[in-house]
């Protein structure tokens, strides 16, 4: 398997080592953080975000997820209206959102929508890293509870894709009780007998693994990405010794029982789309 | 001014009541229960049975030291996963036997460690939260001293919240907030007062139905008042759940998360 990834990639490698020191086109290259390869921006762009030297899944907006995953034309949001609160009135924190908005062209850190899925119908709500690291605050608390809820009123499978540093630190205990809200609406979908799928991508950590990212029927992940409650830097920070090769590693909690089954991007739509069409009716 | 720091001091003050102190002081009879049924038992989660009056109940709580001893056998009130399950377990007995729940919170959050990550600390607290939405029986909870993060709302999904007015309710502890957002742990006063966590900011933001008065100076030092009020709070509130039908109990509790941050 691994060879035949290596063949395949061999002509976009010579490409690549060709013209890997032309500071000229920076603009338009970028560097694999995993195998340190430069790569030609668009390739990898074609290549669904996934390094064509080393197979390293790069993090993924939601535009470009939802883009992977829904029908071409068919993703309709929902939930858009729901925007950012500052119940705390936290000093600098709205002006910081502004700021984001204007730089990720995104409004939270979730965008959800009905979609199709190879002709499916499905709900899908995709988590975006870019906006203030994937936390989760009221706004986001509210976008996936709405989802969860519409999924349960047009009796429609729901997917969950999550990256996310946790809850989000501004909106104070606001952001921690979206863990209790999310988890008791997923409460009702399952009362309700519909499923559940959630998929965890690199990073995945703190409230929002804590919450829906674990409550999946059904639980996939991407390769390689780190998935845990507590990071590894608090975890070194408390129990004062290094932690073991490859911890909170997809692959870790594969082992460990608490993921059903990793899946390469380019084989997700496809895996979401053999679930939903088992579990239909 | 007692300020909101002063507040986390008092909270996690060594001579503080703890959980077992008010399990002693509110109900008769207490049997601790013990184990996940499937790890361990967590010392850092007690649970058990016991009257309420004359109503069988059923108890969970987070319980520290009050020494520095019994802080390393409770690990400091850090729950590991099987601390959660073991409270699931603990709880879904209730449901089964139609007692009403009441658990204590006190913990400065989950335990961070490979054991508890091994164990799916995220997905036990995850777990706890969903099942305690639907159960059937009414759920009181009370935060007696620090509830910090997913730690605390593991055992703290209900259908009245409570807090004693020197205890604090938060995301994060201080100092994590403040290393987190200030990039400076030491600013953790400072983070204190930003961050609404007091019983009376939480009462304005509406995560909590009930304020317990007790002394500038901490439950301590009145320690019979400040029991005598919570009881009589916990009674009324089962009384008065009791009344609803299951269904509605189930759909009140989902609308009062629901209502957080919308
Ligand atoms: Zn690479």
């Amino acid at each position: 398997m691994v060879i035949d990834k290596i063949k395949k990639v061999n002509k976009q490698e010579k490409i690549v080592k060709n013209e890997k020191a032309s500071d000229r086109m920076i603009g338009k290259w970028v560097k694999c953080d995993n195998c340190k390869e430069i790569l030609y921006k668009e390739e990898v762009h074609n290549n669904l975000s996934v390094c064509p030297i080393c197979g390293k899944h790069f993090r993924l907006s939601a535009r470009r997820r939802i883009k992977q995953i829904a029908d071409e034309g068919t993703f309709q949001e929902i939930g858009s209206e729901i925007l950012t609160k500052d119940p705390l009135h936290f000093e600098g924190y709205l002006k910081k959102v502004e700021a984001l908005k204007e730089k990720t062209k995104i409004e939270e850190a979730v965008k959800c929508g009905i979609c199709k899925i190879n002709g499916e119908d499905a709900i899908l709500a995709v988590m975006d890293g870019n906006f203030m690291m994937g936390s989760m605050g009221s706004a986001v608390g509210e976008r996936i509870t709405l989802a969860i809820e519409t999924s349960i009123e047009k009796r429609l499978p729901l997917i969950i894709f999550c990256v996310s540093g946790g809850a989000r630190m501004q909106e104070g205990i606001v952001s921690l009780m979206q863990m209790a809200k999310t988890s008791a609406a997923l409460a009702k979908h399952n009362e309700a007998g519909l499923l559940y799928i959630s998929v965890l991508t690199d990073p995945t950590t703190g409230g929002v693994t804590a919450s829906f990212a674990s409550l999946g029927d059904i639980i996939l992940a991407e390769p390689d990405s780190l998935i845990g409650f507590a990071g590894p830097r608090v975890i070194e920070q408390t129990i004062r010794q290094q932690l073991p090769e490859g911890f909170e590693k997809s692959e870790f909690l594969l082992e460990h029982g608490f993921i059903d089954k990793i899946v390469e991007r380019k084989d997700m739509k496809n895996v979401l789309y053999q679930l939903i069409k088992l579990h239909k009716n | 001014m007692i300020t909101a720091w002063d507040r986390v001091t008092l909270a996690r003050e060594i001579e503080r009541p703890k959980a077992l102190d008010y399990i002693e002081n509110i109900f008769d009879d207490f049997m601790e229960l013990h184990g996940d049924r499937n790890f361990g038992d967590d010392k850092s989660i007690i649970g058990g049975i016991a009257y309420l009056d004359a109503m069988p109940v059923t108890i969970i709580g987070e319980q520290k030291g009050k020494n520095a001893r019994e802080n390393i056998e409770r690990n400091f009130g850090m729950p590991n996963p099987e601390g959660y399950r073991k409270a699931l377990r603990l709880m879904k007995q209730a449901e089964k036997f139609g007692r009403p729940i009441i658990t204590f919170i006190d913990t400065p959050g989950a335990y961070p460690g490979i054991g508890a990550e091994e164990r799916g600390q995220g997905e036990a607290i995850a777990r706890n939260m969903l099942e305690m939405s639907q159960l059937k029986v009414p759920i009181i909870c009370i935060v007696i001293g620090e509830g910090s993060s997913g730690g605390a709302l593991a055992i703290a999904v209900g259908d009245r919240i409570i807090m004693l007015e020197n205890a604090v309710y938060s995301i994060l502890s201080p100092e994590g907030f403040a290393s987190i957002l200030y990039k400076d742990a030491s600013k953790a006063k400072e983070a204190a007062e930003n961050m609404k966590i007091t019983a009376k900011d939480l009462k304005n933001l509406n995560i909590i139905d009930k304020i317990i008065k007790e002394p500038e100076s901490g439950a301590q030092n009145d320690f019979s008042a400040v029991i005598a009020e919570l009881k009589q709070y916990i009674i009324t509130s089962i009384n008065d759940l009791e009344k609803l039908s299951k269904e509605e109990l189930i759909e009140n509790r989902y609308q009062k998360f629901r209502m957080m941050g919308k």
